[in-house]
């Protein structure tokens, strides 16, 4: 009973443990010692300025999006496509910067709007197909992803090709007043770190303080009953994909407008599938979104540096933080009850739809 | 400007770039009729061609790289369906860590043997039919991985509507309380079934990495597995469309490149769209109470085959859970 | 074959749905077996159909003990079970759906198959598209081609559940002619669980009758239907006497606050009906119910009796708005409510409770806090939630709900569910609709339900109410109508009906 109890408080660090163990072994397999592989790591994300301002730039994108997945997800939906959602806000914000020249604050207004308007417009065709079309959104999701990535590709190459010649690689770079203020010589944009705080604040506020954020929860726990409580869940379903696809369009900007200067072929570098685990890790519980996400950050930035010093390829990041997601969605309950409950339901439903 | 030559040339370097998303497919098919959803397609397949190549470059046995890379794909498949039948959560949830954590392992793993040259699956044309004219030259002056996906496509389909156990196995993927009572072993048969789909998935991986794009390198082959999955539902769960569709795809990328000189102002891209807009157009047909209304309109003898046609529907109990005593 | 069940038991939490049970069936008989919704019927078929163990008793097949494992093996050992959705795979052909678990060879022989198929159709008389998928056929078809299976695979003693409800009376007909020749010419026997009395009368040769788990009566059959009625239902308790409740509308006053004289003011019986039905049919794909009409006046109090699946709850979806007549018309408040969205009716003042609490009606993981913020009538775009808690408290004040409005509503009991589902409904309303208010309570909670109910009966709001309990019916309805395999009965007052009466009518005997 004792040890059970010691493993019921300690079990939130399972997954952090699972996730080192994991990486440790691969390490040693590459004749790397862990500890210095974390070292590194740390390093990498603290040892001065420019890095910690490099992780705060990776963070408000990826923050972003994790934001509004926490609508979707509180809806009970998986907006897989948020990548694509991201893409698109970025391509938006790209063609204000390319097609329009206002003095820079307006110019920011602009491209930022018009990334969200973006953003929500392709998380809305997922709700469409839906709602309307009944197709379940992790397929149309992954479908838009890819659509997106296309049309990047294309206008990369073709429409916004640089004057040099379409090269696969990007867009000619934006005028200076289309770009958002860096600090110093990082790609550290600070007024997009309020932006991110205030949005994650503004999801906060309406997942728990707005009667749609009440409606959000009903539905994504019980269709049935949130029908017949009152909630039109088609109507919740398409507001809620938009909200996320604003955000994650938002993030999108940021990215094209401050970590990149201009329109690239990964401009969404995988953000929003981050975005996805992080939610994940955290247990769908709004509070521990931030520092995960800042974790993630942390981590992925590190391992620039690790492969710097070591050598070793940067996706042992990616190793260490998808174990733990991974870990947490595996046995994560098991810290809840630790009691493997038997049921032993009929198999055969019993049929009371009849008249 | 094209000889026929070269059409045949291109056509049968279609055939052999398909194959690998034809094993895949079948593969994912097999998975998707018994119940479940192994969404970790993408990183599976890069993590087994990463481990087909390794081993059969460290080993010098392509047979043991294929049979490793199998492995992979069984590894992959079975923690998506523990985790879903066993534990008792989301199939999404973990097939789509596990397609990142494919990747991140695969590259990270294989670093040391990036852009190395390594063994691969030599031609092997089978004498006689390599000579029927047309059909000989793309089909059967290939290699054996090429062959092994169109007898794939055969053996699934035979499987699925002409035995027992295939039966069954739309039986699971249907209606699992029906098939209970009839004496089957619901979750058995998805654990077994996720596994013969994942090996297979593996070996197309290793497919990949062996033969068609032989070596490795990080992202080698990123999204052929997304495009995998999406081919298993406009091909209607269902080997022989399923194969078209891969077809069809490889089809377009080569007409993309080829209509590219003819007319330069139509892009690639608007061909790279192709499968996915046709995903999507799949599943809403389907879904569609205007197909319905549509199907009601025609000869009543035309009724039937059109509804097999265009009501694609997935297997009804995809992604659900079946609890047994 | 001869089968003897001795002291069957099967208990589900508290619940003895069998309770030491002992029948014997005879081979080359038809058996009928009878009870109220509740009784154990299903459960014990299903224990002999092999798809629960019991948790006491013995079955015992020729003499021989056994213990089935599973529906396939009960099968093998000649049981097989017809239920009323029969298990079959919608999207299958009819050949493949034949063929599923029968053939153990590896590739079947579809040819011999397809044979076989034809020739059982042919010998009872059944004619179905061997060319067909599943999905397509009617619900009397695939009953035909799930008893076909049964009768290849083996089966000597067959169970139907309600099997003549929702097919064509000319399928009707063909099942019983093949019912009889199974049996009296092929010496199979035949288990037919309904509550049709007037089927079980006119096909078998001896019923028996269950109530609350136990074997309380068996007989043989054609006999006088007041003795199956009776041993069905039982004596009902007799109704507590109180005055007819008449709805008085509140006072009449003019524009300047005085009150009219008496004269001025509609008489009651000129009131219009809350809620009203004419001529409608409701259809779903199992069953279908023609011609309801009905009106409900504010205040009263609908019963509607009748076994699981016989039509009430049609009628209580239509009149939520969540199913819509396929003909007629749905009349509110005067106003043509035929076309209605469920959201339409809610804003209108109509209430539906469905039975699964937190099925259909509670959000489990959510609190009593946010269930009412939910169903308050106004909503603000920001959720007051000092003021939701002070309402909260005061509902849980009201409504005498143990629990706290913080706590989660799966925590809560049975009894408080019920009690918070009906604390979240609003006032005023004109019509609640109630799917089985108190399944599950403890007497007290029942009868403190009834009389939150009974207390908006002063404010107009008319309760329509179905049941199980022939006793819950009888005691707190106005009027009565039962519903028997999709047929509606004449209404009948509810402090002048006997059992009896309402046991012929449960019957189909109208």
């Amino acid at each position: 009973m004792k040890l059970r109890k010691w493993i019921q408080v300690t079990w939130p660090l399972a997954p952090i443990v699972a996730a080192l163990l994991v990486t440790s072994l691969i390490l040693i397999l590459f004749q790397t010692s862990p500890k210095d592989a974390l070292a590194a790591m740390i390093e990498g994300s603290f040892k001065d300025t420019a890095k910690v301002l490099q992780v705060l730039a990776f963070l408000v994108p990826l923050l972003l999006a994790a934001s509004g997945l926490l609508v979707t997800f509180t809806a009970g939906l998986w907006n897989i496509g948020v990548e694509g959602q991201i893409i698109i806000g970025a391509i938006m914000a790209s063609w204000v910067a390319l097609k329009i020249d206002l003095p820079a604050p307006l110019q920011i207004t602009l491209e930022i709007l018009a990334a969200m308007a973006g953003g929500a417009l392709w998380a809305a065709l997922v709700a469409v197909l839906k709602t309307r079309g009944g197709v379940n959104e992790i397929f149309s999701g992954l479908a838009l992803n890819n659509l997106a990535i296309i049309l990047t590709n294309y206008l990369i190459s073709g429409p916004w090709q640089p004057p040099e010649g379409g090269t696969f690689r990007g867009t000619q770079p934006f005028a200076e007043n289309a770009l958002l203020p860096l600090l110093g010589e990082s790609r550290f944009s600070p007024l997009s770190l309020g932006i991110a705080l205030l949005a994650f604040a503004l999801v906060v506020v309406a997942l728990r303080g707005t009667f749609w954020g009440l409606k959000l929860k009903a539905l994504g726990k019980n269709p049935r009953s949130a029908f017949l409580l009152g909630v039109s869940s088609e109507r919740e379903v398409i507001f809620a994909l938009m909200f996320c696809g604003a955000l994650a369009g938002l993030g999108g900007a940021v990215r094209v407008l401050s970590w990149f200067d201009s329109l690239r072929q990964s401009i969404s570098g995988g953000i929003g599938f981050l975005a996805l685990l992080v939610v994940m890790l955290a247990s769908f519980q709004v509070y521990w979104v931030p520092p995960i996400a800042a974790f993630f950050s942390i981590v992925l930035m590190g391992s620039t540096t690790l492969h710097i010093r070591t050598g070793l390829h940067p996706s042992l990041g990616g190793i260490l933080t998808g174990v733990m997601v991974l870990f947490v969605l595996l046995f994560g309950d098991y810290g809840k009850l630790f009691t493997r409950r038997k049921k032993i339901p009929s198999p055969v439903k019993e049929d009371d739809a009849h008249g | 400007m094209d000889n026929p030559d070269l059409l045949l040339k291109q056509l049968s370097s279609i055939v052999l770039n398909a194959s690998p998303l034809i094993i895949a497919v079948c593969g994912e098919t097999i998975t998707e009729r018994a119940g479940l959803i192994n969404l970790s397609l993408d990183g599976t397949m890069l993590l087994s061609a990463m481990t087909g190549f390794i081993v059969g470059y460290q080993t010098g046995s392509l047979w043991l790289g294929f049979l490793a890379a199998a492995l992979v794909g069984m590894l992959f498949a079975l923690i998506v369906a523990f985790g879903s039948i066993r534990l008792k959560q989301s199939q999404v949830a973990i097939g789509f860590v596990l397609t990142l954590l494919g990747d991140d392992l695969s590259a990270f793993l294989g670093q040391n043997f990036t852009r190395m040259p390594g063994s691969f699956v030599m031609k092997a044309g089978i004498p006689l039919l390599k000579d029927i004219p047309i059909l000989g030259p793309i089909f059967f002056n290939q290699d054996p991985v090429v062959y092994f996906a169109l007898l794939l496509v055969i053996a699934t389909w035979f499987f699925f509507f002409r035995t027992q156990p295939g039966l069954k196995l739309r039986g699971v993927g249907e209606r699992p309380e029906a098939a209970f009572a009839r004496g089957v072993k619901v979750n058995r048969l998805r654990y077994l079934y996720a596994l013969v789909g994942g090996a297979l998935v593996g070996i197309a991986g290793a497919a990949y990495s062996l033969d068609v794009k032989v070596g490795w390198s990080e992202g080698h082959i990123r999204g052929m597995g997304w495009i995998a999955l999406a081919i298993v539902i406009f091909g209607g769960w269902s080997p022989f469309r399923g194969a078209i569709g891969a077809l069809l795809f490889g089809a377009t990328k080569a007409l993309a490149t080829v209509l590219q000189r003819t007319f330069p102002q139509v892009s690639v891209v608007a061909f790279n769209t192709i499968p996915w807009i046709l995903m999507i157009a799949v599943l809403v047909v389907s879904a569609s109470e205007l197909t319905e209304k549509f199907i009601n309109l025609m000869p009543v003898s035309w009724r039937r085959p059109l509804r097999r046609l265009l009501r694609v529907s997935a297997p009804l109990a995809l992604g659900t859970r079946f609890g047994e005593d | 074959m001869r089968i003897e069940l001795k002291e069957i038991r099967k208990y589900f939490g508290a619940v003895k749905a069998n309770d030491g049970i002992n029948l014997v069936f005879e081979g080359g008989k038809i058996y009928g077996l009878l009870g109220e919704n509740g009784a154990g019927k299903s459960t014990l078929m299903k224990i002999l159909s092999g798809y629960q163990p019991p948790d006491g008793g013995q079955i015992y097949l020729d003499d021989q003990p056994v213990r089935f494992k599973s529906p396939s093996q009960a099968l093998r050992h000649g049981v097989g079970m017809l239920y009323q959705d029969p298990l079959d795979f919608p999207p299958l052909r009819v050949l493949e759906n034949y063929l599923l678990g029968r053939d153990a060879r590896l590739v079947p022989n579809v040819g011999k198959a397809r044979k076989e198929l034809q020739e059982l159709m042919d010998r009872y008389g059944f004619t179905v598209d061997l060319n067909a998928n599943i999905d397509s056929l009617s619900l009397g078809e695939r009953q035909q081609l799930e008893l076909i299976r049964l009768l290849a695979g083996g089966a000597q003693v067959l169970i139907l559940d309600e099997p003549t409800t929702g097919i064509s009376a000319e399928q009707k007909d063909l099942l019983f002619g093949s019912i009889r020749r199974l049996t009296h010419d092929e010496g199979k026997t035949l288990i037919l669980v309904s509550h049709k009395l007037d089927e079980v009368q006119e096909l078998c040769d001896h019923a028996y009758v269950l109530r609350r788990g136990k074997l309380v009566g068996e007989t043989c059959v054609p006999c006088p239907t007041e003795n199956l009625v009776e041993m069905m239902f039982g004596q009902l308790l007799p109704r507590s006497s109180r005055p007819e409740f008449v709805y008085r509308p509140p006072e009449t006053v003019d524009l300047v606050g005085a009150k009219l004289p008496l004269g001025d003011q509609a008489p009651p019986a000129a009131l219009k009906p809350v809620v009203e039905l004419q001529h409608v049919t409701l259809a779903t794909y199992h069953l279908t119910v023609s011609d309801i009409n009905l009106a409900v006046q504010p205040g009263e109090v609908y019963g509607l009796a009748g076994l699981e699946g016989s039509g009430q709850r049609l009628l209580v979806q239509a009149c939520a708005g969540l199913l819509h007549p396929e003909q007629g018309k749905l009349l509110l408040a005067g106003q043509d409510a035929s076309r209605w969205s469920y959201h339409k009716m809610q804003a209108a003042g109509v209430s539906y409770l469905a039975a699964g609490r937190l099925e259909e009606g509670l959000v489990a993981g959510l609190s009593l806090k946010e269930h009412v913020v939910l169903s308050l009538p106004r909503h603000d775009f920001m959720v007051d939630w000092k003021s939701a808690e002070k309402i909260t408290a005061q509902r849980i004040e009201t409504y005498q709900i143990v629990g706290r409005p913080e706590l989660t509503v799966e925590s809560l009991s049975g009894g408080n569910q019920q009690r918070l589902l009906f604390g979240l409904l609003n006032a005023p309303l004109k019509l609640v609709l109630l799917e089985h208010p108190t399944r599950g309570l403890d007497v007290r909670s029942a009868e403190y339900i009834w009389q939150l109910l009974y207390k908006r009966r002063e404010a107009g709001t008319a309760i329509l109410f179905m049941s199980a309990d022939l006793d819950e019916i009888v005691e707190r309805s106005d009027r009565i109508v039962v519903f028997s395999g999709g047929k509606m009965s004449r209404v009948v007052e509810a402090n002048k009906t006997s059992v009896d009466e309402l046991g012929h009518l449960i019957g189909g005997q109208v």
